[in-house]
């Protein structure tokens, strides 16, 4: 394969994780560490790197869209980023300290117990309409969203503040040592504990995640693990997916963007347990 | 508890570290009730102008790090022509592996731009797209304040802190 090759075969990809990445909240990092460390069998080192600036590309161009369709909670994430941020810049020092094998098995269970979660809460469709949660009081971070495919407004409240900032703080950590975005940990966080919609959920992810990833950049950036041949046709294709993949959100029913997220985690978190487990 | 705290200067329904107080949780949520329409309306709008300037921010630094980043790769490719071959010889495994050289420090960056070396201008496009989430929190944090909403104000300009600080303490 020569570097032409590599090049366009890695921007269609990225084009395909931009989409998927910004229709579940998952930042295209879920997708473009496996591609590159087990298609291209580049170092996991250098993947994790070209994997935050996937998410941070996601991120950027898909909220960009969600924030001007109102699809993402604004103040939700701009509160639950305290967390993220704060457990990012401790996970970004803890990384060279832990081995490749460790990261894949704790990146695998992490994923594993996410799509667990997301199932059961499968069936779950109307949003709160009262909340006595203080925090999420105070701060308003209630909201109300277009549904283009119910064809409705459809208004929610926000409950379990506390929780949602404990799990965003260790998605915040694991963005730091595995460069997955953590949308992982912040879609189930925000669906689950919260009771935001899914579809909230995914769009605030995805608004949130380029923060968690950015606060971490600066150390890859430093030590190199960002590496422009890799990072150019990953950023152009995922930047091009993502403003595609804005577009899909709305018109597909919360269900499907719930089951999309389970299969795409269950898919994941096989492969990184097997990579970890096996010799 | 709560009768002491209404001679402090903190104002009725705040304690004596002028935290919310439940009494003044209260107060705040009757008051939010009565008022609940106007006041929504008011909040509807305020959040509209804050949701319209962080859209723009994020596509403005996505376009252009989009652009940046294409022209950088079109000039590694112009300037290696080794990298076209369509049959073989040069393995896109001697580009990505750990022992091939890109510039990760702002002097070698810096050098490598001025060159109009294809690696370095990618790099900065990188690097843009990297601060776009960084400026699109600083946008956060004046939106806020210019919309009179102190408690936003102070969680987003604590993201923006946190964020700057991880950059100096990478050392960058």
């Amino acid at each position: 394969m020569t570097p032409l090759d590599f090049v366009l075969s890695l921007t269609l990809i990225s084009v395909a994780a931009g989409v998927l990445g910004s229709l579940i909240g998952l930042g295209g990092g879920v997708v473009i560490v496996p591609v590159l460390t087990l298609l291209y069998h580049v170092n996991i080192r250098l993947a994790i790197g070209a994997s935050i600036v996937s998410v941070i590309a996601t991120s950027s161009g898909a909220a960009a869209a969600y924030v001007r369709e109102r699809m993402t909670n604004l103040r939700a994430g701009m509160f639950l980023e305290i967390a993220t941020t704060t457990g990012a810049v401790s996970g970004a020092y803890l990384t060279t300290l832990l081995p490749t094998r460790f990261l894949f098995v704790f990146f695998g269970i992490v994923l594993a117990y996410s799509s667990f979660v997301t199932f059961q809460r499968r069936h779950v469709a109307e949003p709160l309409e009262v909340s006595s949660d203080r925090l999420a009081n105070y701060f308003n971070l209630h909201g109300s969203y277009y549904d283009p495919f119910e064809e409705r407004e459809i208004p929610y409240k926000v409950v379990g503040t506390k929780l949602g900032l404990a799990l965003m703080y260790v998605a915040g950590l694991v963005s730091a040592l595995l460069g997955i975005g953590s949308g992982a940990l912040k879609v189930p966080a925000m669906d689950g504990a919260m009771h935001l919609p899914m579809k909230v959920s995914s769009a605030t992810s995805n608004f949130m995640i380029g923060v968690t990833a950015a606060a971490s950049a600066g150390v890859y950036f430093i030590r190199g693990q960002i590496d422009p041949i890799i990072a150019a046709p990953v950023a152009v294709g995922v930047l091009v997916g993502a403003t595609v993949g804005a577009r899909v959100l709305g018109r597909i029913s919360s269900k499907s963007v719930r089951l999309v997220f389970v299969v795409v985690l269950v898919i994941i978190s096989v492969e990184m347990l097997q990579k970890g487990l096996l010799p | 508890m709560t009768s002491a705290s209404h001679s402090k200067s903190d104002g009725p329904g705040f304690d004596a570290k002028g935290d919310l107080t439940e009494d003044g949780m209260h107060q705040f949520a009757r008051h939010h009730r009565q008022l609940s329409r106007e006041e929504g309306v008011l909040m509807e709008e305020k959040i509209r102008k804050v949701e319209l300037a962080i859209s723009l921010v994020l596509r403005i630094g996505v376009v252009v790090s989009v652009v940046v980043i294409a022209f950088g790769l079109g000039l590694m490719f112009f300037h290696h022509s080794a990298y076209f071959s369509i049959r073989g010889g040069f393995s896109y495994r001697e580009l990505t592996s750990q022992a091939s050289p890109f510039p990760h420090s702002f002097a070698s960056l810096g050098n490598s731009i001025t060159r109009l070396d294809g690696q370095g201008i990618v790099v900065l496009g990188v690097l843009i797209l990297i601060l776009t989430p960084v400026l699109r929190v600083a946008v956060g944090v004046l939106s806020f304040i210019y919309e009179k909403d102190p408690p936003m104000a102070l969680v987003t300009l604590y993201v923006l802190v946190v964020l700057i600080g991880s950059f100096f303490l990478a050392g960058v």
